[in-house]
């Protein structure tokens, strides 16, 4: 059996990714697929300590999974709708020209 | 062999999904790749349709599958069935499926958007067929909302024109109503029985007296829960198959294109809610009364659908009330006459209601885009072909006696009604007269009266691409009836095998004789009404009032904008109105506190607070100004420093922990 801390090195690194992704990329619908990334390290580690955990044949992590891939599926939804708005308002979807809600001052 | 026929039987619904996925990715230019290609997996799926039928002729009912979610020591089961319901079912679907494909090419040609059209197309006919050989309610539910989408997706396919998406998104809502219900029924029925597969093992919800000992249990308001769970599926099974009080969305989905209603709005998805009652034809028949009430509608609606297209000038309007009158007469048929008798009307209804449907794409495309009957006439010469193909598509809708199909499958219907309750057959009997009417003023009007098309125009008869699949239809519309005569019925024979023991009814002449007078009663009435070259409707003079009510589709439209409308604006203005009032006390509390604070301010607050307050403002304004050069409403920033700050506390406490 692979050990637990296999399933953890290799979440920590697809969260890691997502992170970077998240930072670094300018374009908003590449933001996205790496939050998605993040979300699936969250869910390995679900799936990761279900499994290794005290009550494996309770289904508490995988249904935890279950859920979470709907809701990640639903969120997607909504951030791509907000992609296309942010487009229509402001004619493109990079990230770091989204400055709106800073104040100028003077 | 034996083995694996089974076991590829999935690939019936299988390839027309993959050729949803390639075309998905084609490119608009391909018009021609994207139609073999969906053509190519229609195709794959008649040919394991049929492999799949042969193999139930001569093995029986077999399912097969695999575990699809294995969470524990239970698995989720993916499997599909293989008995005479799915693969006849199957069959047809993939088999009208790609004569309707293969016409589709030769009317959709000068369209831009044919990729995206045959990209949808296979689409459904992947959900459909998913649907028909599904073993349980969770796999048949999902291919049902598979086919939901693809006729929103293919209703609004003109997404330029505003009625099509207006049609598109009232097909999707009503039909998601009725969805809910069905659902509800789904998870009440797991919760009541343990089980939604169909068949498995002895276990499934079909098999043997499984269901048979809560039949009865539980009344609710007279009615047991196992009837309400059927109840609740009909209502979506009525969502889907324009039963009352859900078919407003029917007639508005002839905005799709005339494929599309052949295919998706006529043959096969319309006829999904009474393949699924007759695929839970043994847990209705445990409860009665919901049979009688199923039957109550479905000759409502065969009422009600052959009333209002007698009024409809629109061809494909007549032709949708048309097909929602017969939706009635099958679900009387299934209630009356278990799924051998629904079944049958099902299939030749498909055949010749897809070959009437065509017939319209083909008039519609020889008259220029012209849909009102009325501005049509002396077909007959311009469109030979299509003509014929047309009346022979008529004759069996109208049940012209012995040598149509349309006419023995509705003689079995009457008769199942006449051995189960003489009202109903009355008023089924009404239904046959008014189809027969109604379809003759069609093809009076539009094939054999003088032409009322302005000056100048002449039809022509459409591609050979378009002729062919009708012929094709023409000759299963006849031909189709003689596998379930009454003297030989081997097709009710062939679906009663599965279902146990069928009553073994007699031949009812009386039944049959009256059933042709109706049919040729009907058609004589049609033909002294509408010969000759009028150029408005006799009977709007003649029946006034009554006319233009059914011409405005008996208000019913209008009543739902009332009742649903009207009630959520009443919702929305009580709700202002509550509004107002918290606004009014909101006001009055802010006046009375504004007053105080003028009085306090008046009495020192000036002198004592500002002072002290206005230094302490101007340092945090400072300060603040520093820092803004950090917070520069980068969003990526502001994740970056947080980023920071969680790794740093981490490392401080994983430091201080060691």
């Amino acid at each position: 059996m692979i050990p637990l801390n296999f399933y953890l090195f290799f979440a920590a690194a697809l969260f890691s990714i997502g992170l970077a992704g998240v930072l670094i990329r300018r374009n908003t619908i590449a933001v996205l697929i790496s939050l998605e990334l993040m979300f699936n390290a969250a869910n390995i580690n679900f799936i990761a300590f279900w499994r290794y955990g005290l009550m494996p044949e309770q289904f508490g992590g995988y249904l935890f999974t279950l859920f979470s891939i709907a809701i990640a599926a639903a969120e997607v939804a909504i951030g791509l709708a907000l992609a296309i708005l942010i487009y229509r308002k402001f004619r493109n979807i990079e990230v770091d020209r989204l400055n709106d809600l800073k104040e100028d001052i003077e | 062999m034996s083995d694996l026929c089974p076991r590829l039987f999935c690939i019936v619904a299988l390839a027309p999904f993959l050729a949803a996925l390639v075309s998905a990715f084609m490119r608009r230019e391909q018009k021609k790749n994207s139609a073999i290609l969906a053509i190519a997996g229609i195709s794959a799926s008649l040919v394991f349709a049929l492999c799949g039928l042969v193999y139930v002729l001569t093995h029986g009912p077999i399912t097969v599958g695999f575990n699809w979610i294995v969470p524990g020591a239970n698995a989720i089961r993916l499997s599909w069935v293989l008995d005479p319901l799915s693969t006849s079912m199957a069959a047809m679907v993939s088999f009208v499926g790609l004569l309707i494909f293969i016409y589709s090419y030769a009317y959709m040609h000068d369209d831009v958007n044919v990729t995206r059209f045959f990209t949808f197309l296979s689409l459904f006919a992947g959900g459909m067929l998913t649907l028909v050989i599904s073993n349980s309610l969770l796999l048949l539910f999902m291919a049902w909302e598979i086919v939901g989408l693809a006729s929103y997706l293919l209703i609004g396919f003109w997404y330029h024109k505003p009625e099509a998406v207006a049609a598109a998104r009232k097909a999707f809502i009503t039909t998601r109503v009725g969805d809910i219900f069905f659902l509800i029924g789904i998870v009440w029925l797991y919760s009541l029985t343990g089980t939604i597969t169909f068949l498995e093992e002895g276990r499934g919800l079909l098999e043997g007296n499984r269901l048979q000992p809560i039949a009865a249990a539980g009344l609710i308001f007279g009615l047991p829960a196992l009837g309400w769970c059927c109840l609740l599926i009909f209502g979506g099974a009525a969502g889907k198959s324009g039963q009352i009080p859900l078919h407003v969305w029917l007639p508005d989905a002839m905005e799709g294109p005339t494929p599309v209603s052949a295919l998706i709005h006529a043959a096969t998805m319309v006829a999904a809610g009474v393949f699924l009652i007759a695929r839970l034809y043994p847990v209705f028949v445990l409860v009665p009364l919901v049979l009688h009430i199923v039957a109550w509608i479905g000759v409502l609606t065969a009422l009600l659908g052959a009333f209002l297209a007698v009024a409809q000038n629109d061809i494909k309007r007549i032709l949708a009330y048309s097909t929602i009158s017969q939706l009635g007469l099958m679900m009387l048929g299934l209630a009356t006459g278990g799924p051998a008798v629904g079944m049958f009307h099902l299939m030749a209804h498909a055949f010749f209601k897809a070959l009437l449907f065509l017939g319209a794409g083909s008039v519609i495309h020889g008259m220029a885009g012209e849909q009102n009957i009325w501005k049509m006439g002396g077909l007959r010469k311009s469109m030979p072909v299509t003509c014929l193909c047309f009346v022979v598509g008529y004759l069996a809708l109208s049940g012209f006696p012995f040598l149509f199909s349309g006419f023995w499958s509705k003689d079995e219907i009457l008769a199942a009604t006449f051995a189960f309750d003489r009202t109903l057959f009355v008023l089924a009997v009404v239904v046959s007269l008014l189809t027969a009417f109604y379809m003759t003023r069609l093809v009076m009007l539009v094939f054999f009266n003088p032409s009322r098309a302005a000056d100048g125009f002449h039809a022509h008869e459409s591609p050979r691409l378009m002729t062919m699949p009708l012929i094709v239809l023409a000759i299963f519309s006849i031909g189709f009836g003689f596998i379930g005569t009454p003297w030989w019925n081997g097709f009710g024979k062939f679906l009663a095998g599965h279902h146990g023991a069928e009553a073994e009814h007699h031949v009812n002449y009386f039944v049959m004789v009256l059933s042709s007078l109706i049919a040729l009663s009907g058609i004589g009435a049609g033909y002294l009404v509408y010969r000759g070259r009028g150029l408005t409707d006799p009977l709007e003079t003649r029946l006034g009032v009554v006319y233009r009510l059914l011409a405005q589709r008996l208000y019913i439209d209008e009543m739902y904008d009332a009742v649903i409308g009207g009630g959520l604006r009443m919702i929305s203005k009580l709700l202002n109105a509550i509004e107002l009032a918290f606004e009014l006390v909101l006001r009055l509390l802010s006046a009375v506190v504004t007053g105080l604070a003028w009085i306090l301010e008046k009495a020192g607050d000036r002198y004592l607070v500002d002072g002290s307050f206005d230094r302490m403002c101007d340092g945090l304004r400072i300060t603040g100004k520093r820092f803004l050069s950090v917070q520069r409403g980068q969003i990526t920033e502001t994740i970056g420093y947080g980023t920071l700050g969680v790794v740093f506390g981490c490392l401080i406490v994983w430091s201080l922990l060691k």
